[in-house]
């Protein structure tokens, strides 16, 4: 970098003068005094950030200090004691959750069952619930009357829009048993005069089944969220050009050709970038739909980590609770989860050339 | 001449529609079924017999829930909940996505991926809750104890609203922008009169999307307002369906309804209020989902 103004002086031979060299004096100044033209160019333009602030102010608060707060994992907690000040305890937590012996081995038994059982919901989740969109859409696109199909659209995208405590209510309802005080549910009932759950499974409530909690789990999902999801997949199809079709058909493409040639190559980078999505959040099951299916009959196939967390870690409730190893879980859950993030957006990027973040 | 279907595609087609109906109908009928079961006598509704339309009419469940003041409570505080929570987060979000779609925004990358990270990393629900009592303390210590203002302010924010509205705005050719100001617009002016009114679309669809979070808000409302008459309707359903299930509550029902009854009563009423906006926005959202997108 020049120092003085002489430095930027030119010889230009041609006209036999000094000229100076402006531009390169700009950018030296900028480098030097870097911090001095960030603020000008702010002052400048402060009304655009003071529009950041709020927003900033708003993720700060509720968004990054939990994240500061969850570095508690690694301290003894104390409460209404800042994640400073609390007594540092390295790992320690992470091991008592880990290893399944001593006093804390149920604890620890428990933590693995639910990491397993958030991994498996998740990947159900993926199996069963992913493509069911993309096949909802391709039906979508074969309804050539737009009254009829924009009808079936709004008629399936509808449960989205209902909040959780009110499609879990109705499924308890719909599936419970014949013991409690109301009488069984309309769909156990159906399922028992089908044959397809015995008397004792019925009697007991399909919610106390273990074995059946997954399948609730994914058939609700795909329930609530198939049709909304298969928006964006439909406008991938809708998106592509007649003229690919017809190319195709002189081709001599059938049906299925077309759908194998045509459709599914044009929507690929649409379902890659679903795809990473889900995978990235593969970690993050709603916690609040398990919260209200689940029960103590169920834990064995529903605890996940969140609500093992919450559990433990005693939210909403008072006295006997562990917060620090409840962060623990958290913790290792979140890592996990960022890891799948970014494994998932890598293999993307190399493999198509999509890359969501 | 039109095209003879083959049979491939003919039998391709009866299967969409024939499997589109049942999943359509499948979406429904639990509504349907909660409707009439809301309406249906106390042997109907227990005994099975209700499968598509009410049984022996009655709308002493509506009544009795209608005559419960802690009902009316729970709707005033859902409405609260949702018109302030709503006018909060859209009003950062539009603020916010607007800054953001500015190329000439400093720092502009870093300030994004301030958003996006909170989309891969979210803390839990543990070290939240530790974080919402604390905001909870300091709150109360500037004289707020009512803690709908907690979940209004502190809940409910969500860096893909403000991505999609940052997307929106990036959409409108700034050619617009610079005649604006030099017609003397100020940057809120030009907020206010060119990018939002070009924008309205996406910006329905993001407050429908906080609306919609805001009005079916369960969880934080129920482990964060301490106090009973605060909760909002989903809270108060949920409590009611909990004692419902419990059998000693249960024990001395002697009523022409069944308790169910009532559950589904308050679940049509929790639900009315979205099925008579959803068709005026649903081609809104669609829309917006669509051109928003995921980029960056």
């Amino acid at each position: 970098m020049k120092a003085k103004a002489s430095d930027y002086l030119i010889y230009d031979e041609e006209k036999k003068t000094y000229r100076m060299d402006a531009e390169q004096a700009v950018r030296d100044d900028v480098e030097k005094h870097y911090w001095l033209h960030v603020g000008r160019t702010i002052l400048k333009d402060w009304r655009l950030y003071v529009m950041l602030v709020p927003m900033i102010l708003v993720f700060l608060f509720w968004r990054y200090f939990p994240m500061y707060e969850l570095l508690g994992c690694f301290k003894l907690y104390k409460e209404s004691t800042p994640v400073a000040d609390r007594l540092f305890i390295g790992f320690s937590s992470f091991k008592t959750l880990f290893m399944a012996s001593g006093p804390s081995a149920s604890l620890s038994l428990d933590f693995w069952r639910a990491m397993r059982n958030t991994f498996l919901l998740s990947f159900y989740g993926l199996l069963f619930g992913f493509p069911m969109p993309i096949i909802l859409a391709l039906f979508f696109n074969e309804v050539r009357s737009n009254v009829a199909r924009s009808a079936l659209q709004v008629m399936t995208y509808l449960p989205k829009f209902m909040s959780t405590v009110v499609m879990t209510s109705l499924t308890i309802m719909l599936v419970r048993s014949s013991s409690t005080f109301n009488g069984m549910g309309v769909i156990s009932q159906l399922l028992y005069n089908l044959g397809w759950i015995s008397s004792d499974v019925a009697n007991a409530g399909l919610l106390n089944q273990p074995g059946l909690f997954r399948a609730i789990y994914q058939i609700t999902g795909i329930w609530e969220g198939a049709g909304y999801d298969s928006i964006v997949f439909f406008a991938a199809i809708i998106a592509i050009s007649p003229t690919s079709y017809e190319a195709a058909q002189i081709d001599g493409a059938g049906k299925m050709a077309q759908m194998r040639y045509v459709v599914l190559p044009s929507i690929l980078s649409t379902v890659v970038i679903m795809l990473i999505t889900r995978i990235g959040h593969l970690l993050s099951v709603g916690y609040e739909k398990v919260l209200l299916l689940y029960n103590t009959n169920t834990y064995v196939t529903a605890d996940v980590v969140s609500t093992f967390a919450q559990r433990v870690g005693g939210v909403g409730q008072v006295g006997n609770s562990n917060p620090g190893l409840a962060m623990a879980a958290e913790m290792m859950n979140n890592i996990v989860g960022m890891l799948l993030v970014i494994g998932a957006n890598t293999i993307a990027r190399k493999a198509s050339n999509t890359s969501l973040y | 001449m039109k095209r003879r279907l083959e049979i491939s595609e003919l039998i391709f087609k009866i299967i969409s529609y024939v499997l589109l109906t049942a999943f359509a109908l499948a979406c429904l009928y639990p509504f349907i079924y909660a409707i009439s079961s809301a309406m249906s006598g106390y042997d109907a509704v227990t005994y099975g017999q209700v499968v598509l339309f009410p049984k022996d009419v009655q709308f002493m469940a509506f009544k009795k829930m209608f005559n419960d003041n802690m009902f009316w409570n729970s709707y005033s505080n859902t409405l609260f909940l949702t018109f302030f929570g709503t006018i909060w987060a859209l009003g950062i979000a539009i603020i916010g996505g607007y800054a953001l779609s500015k190329k000439r925004l400093l720092f502009r990358k870093f300030f994004n991926f301030f958003l996006v990270f909170t989309m891969w990393f979210s803390a839990g629900i543990v070290p939240q809750y530790l974080n919402y009592l604390a905001t909870q303390r300091v709150f109360s210590k500037f004289g707020i104890t009512d803690d709908k203002w907690l979940v209004v302010i502190a809940m409910g924010m969500a860096a893909m609203n403000i991505i999609l509205l940052r997307n929106a705005f990036e959409g409108v050719p700034s050619e617009i922008e610079e005649a604006a100001i030099v017609d003397g617009a100020s940057e809120f002016q030009v907020l206010t009169r060119v990018y939002v009114p070009m924008t309205k679309s996406t910006i329905a669809t993001v407050a429908l999307f906080f609306a919609i979070s805001r009005w079916n808000g369960y969880y934080w409302a129920r482990m964060m307002i301490r106090d009973n008459n605060e909760h909002p309707l989903q809270v108060f359903i949920r409590l009611k369906l909990e004692e419902f299930t419990n059998p000693e509550e249960m024990a001395g029902w002697n009523q022409p309804y069944a308790s169910d009854s009532i559950i589904y009563s308050l679940i049509v009423v929790s639900v009315i209020p979205i099925l008579i906006i959803y068709p005026f926005i649903q081609k809104y959202f669609a829309k917006g989902t669509n051109a928003g997108g995921v980029k960056e």
